[in-house]
């Protein structure tokens, strides 16, 4: 067998054309989203006052913050996932999510006195978020990784990485409703962290299980 | 400057014919994949030769390359140009293969970008030992490749000669063809 006879046996296997990446990515965002909305409304749940904090600010711009960081990384997947696409200002947009973040966190230190600094960044939910949201990103993870698998990253430690932030930018969002700590100072410390979690076991697992 | 126009224009003819081959048109296909392997070997060649592998290997980075191409094909969008498609595939197989040769640090690659002007070299291709693959794949993996490519059957023939359903061929040898590549990841390893 040579390589022409390889391209045969190729051109015999054409059949009809599997699923284009593009469906792929939506389905799995898609069943990601639901497996972490169930978890959330069978284990966790809404916090008791949310109708008073939807009209607060400081509840409403957790999302901004979370949401900005799900739909900059998930455009920042895809591209990674197709061979030989330029990556341009998609690299860095995700970016936006923390320099929201910074922005709020100047605002809460102009208007807050300095001795309500130290609790409000400290809160009361430390350990809800450092484990929560990890939990809350297992499905939306293991669903993108399939995804990049019917997908050719050429950089899978990069792709399980951006996968994290994916997964962790959705769980984020759902973890911020239940949690009670609304402030910036409170967000910018203990997001980041849980959310480092996921996106360095998504870097070991890609660099593990994204190779093709 | 000369073959940067005919490089455009090869390109411009391969996305043609990748696009009615997902449209599922064979004679396309087979096309697309001839005129594309004799200028993936060369470039293979090059930068096999330039690290002191032999023709051997670089023929295996073509096969390596043609599988890839195959089994990710869904992941050119139609209406991106298909060159730096082709390229980064063909690159991210070759460091592979150098990777685990431990010759990656030895290759300047800075070739790699011209990787699909490569032209009128010699195209006789090496008997490399793909049979030493074949083998490994299970029996009747083994028939049913064998007899699709070798033995130039139809999937229908061999359907007939195998007396299974042509469904049931079709399925097998998309497995078989997943399991060559990676038996031949591996083998690189």
């Amino acid at each position: 067998m040579i390589t022409d006879d390889l391209i045969t046996a190729l051109v015999a296997d054409l059949g009809i054309s599997s699923v284009r990446l593009q469906r792929t990515f939506a389905l799995a965002l898609a069943m990601g989203s639901v497996l972490a909305v169930a978890a959330f409304f069978l284990w966790i749940g809404f916090r008791p006052d949310i109708a008073q904090a939807l009209e607060t600010v400081r509840f409403l711009f957790k999302f901004v913050v979370t949401l900005s960081l799900a739909a900059t990384a998930t455009g920042f997947l895809v591209r990674l996932a197709r061979p030989g696409v330029s990556l341009g200002l998609w690299r860095w947009a995700w970016l936006v999510a923390p320099l929201l973040l910074a922005f709020a966190v100047v605002t809460e230190l102009a208007v807050m006195p300095a001795a309500t600094w130290w609790p409000r960044l400290v809160g009361s939910n430390a350990r809800a978020c450092l484990t929560l949201i990890p939990f809350l990103s297992i499905g939306p993870l293991a669903c993108t990784f399939l995804a990049l698998r019917h997908g050719a990253p050429t950089r899978p430690g990069l792709a399980g990485a951006v996968a994290g932030l994916v997964a962790s930018g959705i769980a984020a969002t759902l973890y911020a409703s239940h949690c009670t700590d609304d402030s910036p100072l409170f967000v910018a410390t203990w997001y980041p962290l849980a959310i480092g979690i996921v996106v360095l076991a998504g870097y070991v697992a890609g660099s593990r299980y994204l190779r093709w | 400057m000369g073959y940067s126009v005919k490089r455009r224009e090869s390109e411009e003819a391969w996305a043609a014919l990748m696009r009615a081959a997902v449209n599922g048109d064979a004679g396309a296909y087979r096309q697309f994949l001839a005129s594309l392997a004799p200028v993936l070997r060369a470039t293979a060649r090059r930068n096999c030769a330039r690290v002191g592998l032999d023709g051997g290997e670089a023929e295996d980075v073509v096969q390596e390359t043609l599988l890839a191409i195959h089994l990710k094909r869904h992941t050119w969008d139609l209406d991106r140009p298909i060159g730096p498609w082709i390229t980064a595939i063909a690159r991210h197989k070759l460091i592979d293969r150098l990777r685990h040769r431990g010759r990656w640090k030895e290759l300047p690659i800075d070739d790699m970008d011209n990787i699909l002007v490569a032209e009128g070299t010699d195209n006789t291709q090496e008997r490399v030992d793909v049979d030493r693959m074949l083998d490994k794949l299970d029996g009747r993996q083994r028939d049913l490749v064998r007899s699709v490519s070798i033995e130039g059957r139809s999937v229908q023939e061999t359907a007939k000669r195998l007396n299974m359903s042509e469904g049931a061929v079709r399925v097998a040898l998309h497995r078989a063809i997943k399991g060559l590549n990676a038996l031949y990841r591996r083998g690189s390893q």
